[in-house]
């Protein structure tokens, strides 16, 4: 049967007919459809397949490599940067090893649509040991779950799986196969203590498996030769191919590369029969800096770092036609009559009222300065409101605050939003608590995850009690509406947080307009 | 034969929806099909696109190649010149006339207008002709039904039928009135 799926879909469908019992995810674009379409799906919610949102990707991480251990299969979804967050557990589940079939699937943003930096993901896989798939297209992400977890299992390691947000965005038609039983309950009787003798060991074991990942990859069905007469010979990786056939159709003399470790001897025999080789990969320039160290440094390799392919940004049908010598281009000259349309808040929305209040506030002291983390209320950085001065990482608000306030900064303010400060924000707030830092933190609780598109937020009724646990004093614990008729209000409980020396937060409540509407759209039908 | 469609407009007006409609036909008619879509930040009254792609043959590309669109269908004029290098030299744009304004800086509407009507373009105020036909939130299946005629690898009748069944489960009074909107959208177009 054929199903028009989002990559995202084809990924979620694939793993639930292979199988699945759990996955384990935190929302980042252009990951998040996973999680929710396996949420949604009829035949997870009769298996009781786990889908619950996680708190962060560590610990999504963790849950996933508990299950695997417990002999189930489960999967671990996150967007790139989310790696860099779940990077403890994650290379050392290479170490461990898994029982049920384990797949890490990392959703990269080349271009940075919706990001904050282009990392790819080929490198974490490389740098814990592991196998990482690549697919070209819709069909590929869904056959390669089922054959992810059947290599997971008989390799004994995670196997991570890497998608680009033109593959993860983008429709087509996939072929759906049966769904298969789930593993049974059975929990691993192999030691997985990483205590220094042990994990000496398992490393060694790790290092002997590593011909084993390559056998798989020389015999991969996902990594295949085409020849053709030419004499320029290509290595297109992931959705590179699909460019590639675009601008060259059948006449390409070419090796796909679908997974990694590299298929070395194809790539070795092509290399032997043409004159130099062009890598074609979405991201950073993995392949590239790989196989020039492979072939040796008087063969000819062109790529990104070469110049052939920009050094930054996503591929694209153009700018690979054009490194395969092709052209296309514009017919119509660029509008006269144009103006950039920046994302912005929504009206309405209670970040804008913050922001409004904040900056009123705020005009009293030249010398502020205002940390900012990553959600919808990023947008504050951008007219109108010109209120922040970094947006870095998720909980970098409330430690760069404080880091700046320990070196005389006043007023020293974060903002950062609800479920952003229960994934990486409470740790930090324990540090400024220890410290009596003199910062103000305004918690911005929308009661969702609303950047990604309203998902449940972990500490949802929790915010008041989880800042007194975490050892803030009561009284600079304070809750406001944000709503434009309460801006005196408002502006008074900031005014007193600052001139508090010592921690406080602010926590401005009101649900996401969205996710409000939506609530009130499901009520009435 | 292949066709290759922009949609476009800002975020929240209905673009996702027309290429579900789309998609549905495409699918129940045996084409191939890739769409390419944009989620997550941009979609807050920023920008938005989709990359459509039908044909009777398979598809490689998700992402349509500068100079090779066949059509830009847009939810608003400045949006629909936005994509201008994508055009191809017999491409057409179809697009809604009344600019929406959620910038300081949008062009001098006359202006926009007179640049518009340079270009292979037809354009209708679609918000008032789904107003007039009791559907003020069926604009965006005006500018479908505007579109439909010129789309060549679907036909009217095929995209009626995917909008009755994408919106079937929203019951029978919804389908009628995106039909409705549609068909007032086919009618314009065609004038």
């Amino acid at each position: 049967m054929k199903k028009l799926l989002l990559g995202d879909e084809a990924v979620a469908l694939g793993a639930i007919n292979a199988g699945l019992s759990g996955v384990y995810a935190y929302p980042g674009t252009p990951s998040t459809e996973i999680t929710e379409y396996i949420q949604n799906h009829p035949l997870a919610k009769e298996r009781g397949v786990h889908s619950r949102w996680c708190t962060n990707e560590k610990t999504a991480m963790e849950a996933a490599l508990g299950m695997s251990y417990a002999g189930k299969r489960a999967l671990v979804c996150m967007k790139h940067v989310g790696m860099n967050v779940c990077a403890d557990a994650f290379v050392n589940s290479a170490i461990t090893g898994v029982k049920g079939g384990l797949i890490v699937l990392a959703a990269d943003d080349p271009s940075m649509h919706s990001s904050q930096n282009e990392q790819d993901s080929r490198f974490y896989a490389k740098f814990a040991l592991v196998p990482c798939l690549e697919p070209s297209n819709q069909q590929e992400a869904y056959d390669m779950m089922a054959y992810g977890f059947d290599l997971s299992e008989k390799l004994g390691e995670p196997i991570v799986l890497r998608v680009v947000t033109r593959l993860a965005h983008s429709r087509a038609a996939v072929e759906v196969t049966e769904p298969k039983a789930e593993k049974p309950f059975s929990p691993s009787t192999d030691q997985w203590v990483l205590l220094p003798g042990i994990a000496r060991k398992k490393y060694v074991a790790l290092l002997e498996k590593q011909d084993a990942m390559k056998q798989a990859s020389a015999e991969s069905p996902f990594n295949k030769v085409e020849r053709a007469v030419s004499q320029a010979g290509i290595l297109a990786c992931g959705i590179a191919y699909n460019y590639v056939k675009e601008a060259l159709g059948n006449d390409a003399n070419l090796v796909k590369i679908s997974q990694y470790p590299l298929p070395e001897e194809k790539i070795k025999a092509l290399a032997a029969k043409c004159d130099e080789l062009l890598i074609i990969e979405d991201g950073q320039p993995v392949v590239e800096e790989l196989v020039t160290s492979l072939l040796g440094a008087g063969y000819p390799v062109k790529g990104r770092l070469t110049g052939d392919l920009p050094r930054t940004g996503e591929l694209t049908p153009d700018n690979v036609a054009k490194a395969l010598g092709k052209t296309t281009g514009a017919v119509f000259a660029p509008a006269k009559n144009m103006a950039a349309r920046p994302p912005q808040l929504c009206q309405g929305c209670g970040h804008r009222d913050v922001y409004t209040a904040l900056n009123q506030v705020l005009a009293d002291y030249p010398e502020h300065r205002v940390f900012g983390d990553i959600g919808c209320y990023t947008l504050g950085a951008l007219p109108p409101f010109q209120s922040l001065s970094s947006c870095v990482d998720m909980g970098a608000s409330i430690t760069m605050a404080k880091g700046a306030a320990d070196a005389g900064l006043f007023p020293s303010v974060a903002v950062i939003g609800d479920s952003t400060f229960t994934h990486s924000g409470m740790t930090g707030l324990l540090d400024a608590v220890n410290d009596k830092s003199n910062i103000t933190v305004i918690i911005s609780d929308n009661l969702t995850t609303g950047m990604t598109g309203g998902q449940d937020s972990a500490g949802t009724n929790k915010y008041e009690a989880i800042c007194l646990g975490l050892g803030v004093e009561p009284e600079h614990v304070r809750v406001v509406v944000p709503l434009p008729k309460n801006m005196p209000e408002i502006m008074r409980v900031i005014r007193e947080e600052i001139e508090y020396k010592g921690v406080s937060v602010i926590i401005p409540r009101r649900e996401c307009i969205q996710t409000f509407a939506r609530h009130a759209r499901a009520k009435k039908q | 034969m292949k066709k290759d469609i922009i949609l476009c407009g800002v975020g929240g007006q209905g673009i996702l929806s027309i290429a579900t409609i789309i998609g549905e036909a495409a699918t129940k008619a045996g084409l191939y099909l890739k769409q390419a879509e944009v989620h997550g930040m941009s979609q807050r009254g920023g920008d938005v696109q989709s990359n459509l792609r039908l044909s009777t043959e398979p598809i490689w590309s998700d992402l349509i190649a500068e100079g090779s669109a066949d059509l830009i269908i847009s939810m608003e004029p400045m949006e629909a010149m936005r994509y201008l290098a994508y055009l191809s030299k017999d491409g057409r744009i179809v697009t809604s006339s009344k600019p929406f304004v959620n910038i300081p800086n949008y062009p001098a509407e006359d202006a926009l207008q007179k640049e518009l009507d340079t270009l292979p373009s037809i354009k209708l105020d679609i918000e008032t002709v789904a107003k007039d036909c009791g559907n003020p939130r069926g604009a965006n299946m005006v500018l479908l039904g505007m579109a439909a005629p010129i789309i060549g690898i679907l036909s009217v009748k095929n995209l009626r039928e995917a909008i009755a069944t994408v919106f079937a489960r929203k019951g029978e009074q919804i389908v009628e009135a995106n039909l409705k909107a549609f068909d007032s959208g086919v009618q314009a177009g065609t004038k």
